[in-house]
């Protein structure tokens, strides 16, 4: 799927992108991108060692197991939060004036927040996984103290703070370039008789991350801050299903919106290589509206086995996870394929990660909507079947994005693809499918997760599950590698 | 019969899925009409989009007809009390009849658990959530006798993956 060092410079060289102005916050985003290569490449150590322990290949405490557990599930979630805004952020500055210094701040609070989080876990021994399901923060039986507790969630905090400062930024500058949401949106040419250009596919996708992540990370802010509370102050009590609809209304929008970020590098990459540009079309503008509606209101399918909750909301849930689909499929990877579909593009490791994200975001739907059936997640959830979906569309979705887009910015130094690189591509592609088959097959065979020892029974698909995850390692610590050697460059 | 629903139509489209990029990626060495392509991709748009509805509504509808939300209205043969604490599980009675419907009321005395029935081949046949100031209620009828266990499905600390339990089913006439 790679092509020669030379062709990816001749297609370099014919991209928009050269000799277009630079960025202002060029430095400020390879920083970025810097920071989410090393720290990816560490949380995916982390995930092999837990997988290589529940094959019995070595032996991790349990204790220690589930520090990694917790700091695998918050650091990926931060992470390709962080790494999805350096990409949004890069593109959306060539339409929008958005602030070096709220970029600049938001590192900084992701940064103490980090330390505050890794503090907490591996000092403090704080382990209630990255949902802190309330009131297990605050319950830990003694196995940790209120001291790891509170960093944790002042470090949490912190994080959410950061993002809301660059959200609360982009959308100052989107409104003051476009004059409201709505029409960022491309609402007048979606639903109305507009013959104006509609804003382009990184503008709309940025309005709809603004929109959905501002409430979600004051929603987040607010079950974080409840929960602090309760650990300072036991008598202070919150409901336990209310708090679990405010956690996974962040939890769900924040991880999805990571996705939209990156998917912004798409957009603009491989329409560059393929000649082809990407239009906000009708279809593309509704779908983006409707992705954006119905994100915010499908997170009671986590909740589908809390019968408590109201049945309403549950087949809400059940029927949104279906519908959420038909923006991915119908719209995006329909258009990634027009866009590359005999268009004489020479393939190259940027435009192969990019393309594969598009294909792993989509396959990863399947399983999962299959699991947002309420009678199948009655014998699917929180089995090893929810890992397998979530690790397909997020491992070869959003961070093969992630990847893409870091050797596109290496593109800029004249860095051209080498053996190695070409062959990190497939070995990542192949073992991020294994590892995430793995996943599914055991869960289908009702293997629950987060379960720090496993049945011999289970082994099997723990033993090739580690195996798939080393190949997943060892082609993200090459890309890893080969970003950060043109890292200085870049911000240069 | 749900697991392998899920993995028959995971397995297929997932391979479609892979075998149209695959085949879309072979195709970009080659070139042609820009507008041509473009407008049976909008072609091929508007099916896969009507083709997914069609296939959604009756799906949803039947898929949640089999809900388990209280659907069956009948009195319960037998009632269990299960509760959860860090990291054990609490089940009264622990044995119940094979046929008779049971109805297991099943909450948490600390934090959250997850309370998911292994049938006798280790399958998971049914689970709720055991939340801490809530009861959710499990109404099964168990067909086959023999031992089921518990395992604990929501992450609830230390000893999460030690909280495991039992519950007995025995043959309708060995109880009369």
């Amino acid at each position: 799927m790679t092509g020669s060092a030379s062709s990816v410079q001749a297609v370099a060289e014919k991209t928009s992108f050269t000799g277009a102005p630079p960025i202002p916050g060029r430095g400020l985003v390879a920083t970025y991108m810097a920071i989410t290569a090393i720290v990816l490449a560490l949380l995916m150590v982390f995930g092999l060692i837990m997988r290589a322990s529940q094959a019995g290949f070595i032996t991790v405490p349990p204790n220690r197991f589930y520090q990694l557990l917790t700091a695998h599930g918050i650091g990926m979630v931060a992470i390709v939060g962080l790494g999805g805004a350096g990409v949004m952020w890069y593109f959306l500055s060539r339409y929008v004036s958005l602030s070096r210094g709220i970029l600049l701040a938001n590192l900084v609070c992701f940064l103490l927040g980090v330390v505050l989080v890794l503090g907490a876990i591996f000092l403090g021994g704080f382990a209630a996984a990255w949902t802190f399901l309330f009131p297990l923060p605050a319950k830990p039986l003694g196995v940790w103290g209120v001291e790891a507790t509170a960093c944790y969630l002042i470090g949490v905090l912190l994080v959410g703070v950061g993002f809301l400062l660059l959200y609360l930024d982009t959308a100052r500058a989107i409104l003051s370039k476009y004059g409201s949401l709505g029409k960022a949106l491309g609402w007048p040419q979606a639903f109305g008789k507009s013959t104006a250009d509609a804003p382009p596919p990184t503008v709309v996708a940025s309005t709809v991350v603004t929109i959905i992540n501002i409430p979600a990370i004051a929603v987040g802010a607010v079950i974080l801050t409840m929960s602090l509370v309760n650990a300072l102050a036991p008598s202070f009590r919150v409901n336990a299903l209310l708090a679990k609809n405010l956690i996974y209304f962040f939890g769900h929008v924040f991880i999805n919106s990571t996705i939209y970020m990156a998917v912004i590098g798409v957009y603009e990459i491989l329409p560059a290589f393929t000649g082809r540009p990407w239009k906000s079309s009708r279809p593309f503008l509704l779908a983006w509206t409707a992705t954006m509606l119905m994100v915010l209101a499908v997170y009671p399918h986590h909740l589908f086995m809390d019968y408590a909750n109201p049945t309403w909301a549950n087949v809400l849930g059940q029927i949104l996870s279906y519908t959420s689909s038909l923006p991915v499929l119908a719209v995006t990877a329909m258009a990634t394929l027009a866009n590359v579909y005999r268009s004489g593009m020479k393939w190259n490791v940027t435009t192969s990660l990019l393309f594969v994200s598009i294909m792993g975001w989509s396959v990863g739907v399947v399983p999962a909507v299959l699991d947002g059936t309420i009678a199948i997640n009655r014998v699917m959830h929180n089995t090893l079947w929810v890992p397998g979906h979530f690790h397909i569309y997020l491992l070869l979705g959003v961070v093969a994005m992630l990847f893409g887009f870091m050797y596109f910015l290496g593109m800029s130094t004249g860095a051209s693809d080498s053996a190695v690189d070409r062959a990190a591509v497939w070995l990542y592609i192949a073992g991020g499918l294994g590892f995430a088959i793995s996943f599914l097959a055991a869960g289908a065979v009702s293997v629950p997760r987060r379960w720090a020892v496993h049945d011999a029974p289970w082994m099997a698909y723990d033993r090739v599950g580690a195996l798939f995850a080393l190949a997943v390692v060892v082609g993200a610590v090459a890309f890893v590698a080969a970003f950060l050697r043109r890292a200085r460059a870049i911000g240069a | 019969m749900e697991q392998r629903i899920a993995v028959l139509v995971s397995a297929v489209i997932g391979t479609l899925l892979i075998a149209l990029f695959a085949t879309v990626a072979r195709s970009a060495r080659n070139t042609g009409s820009a507008n041509d392509i473009a407008q049976s991709a909008a072609r091929w748009r508007r099916t896969t989009f009507w083709g997914l509805v069609v296939l959604f509504v009756p799906t949803i509808a039947y898929s949640l007809t089999k809900t388990p939300y209280g659907h069956d209205l009948r009195e319960a043969g037998a009632v269990v009390q299960a509760t959860g604490h860090q990291w054990a599980w609490e089940i009264t009675p622990s044995t119940v009849r094979a046929g008779q419907l049971v109805e297991i009321r099943v909450t948490g005395s600390d934090v959250n658990h997850g309370f998911g029935v292994y049938d006798t081949t280790d399958r998971l046949v049914t689970q709720t959530q055991g939340m801490p100031g809530f009861t959710n209620v499990i109404r099964h009828t168990f067909t086959t006798p023999g031992t089921y266990r518990i395992r604990c499905l929501e992450y609830c600390g230390l000893g999460h993956h030690t909280m495991v339990s039992q519950l007995v089913v025995t043959a309708a006439q060995a109880v009369q």
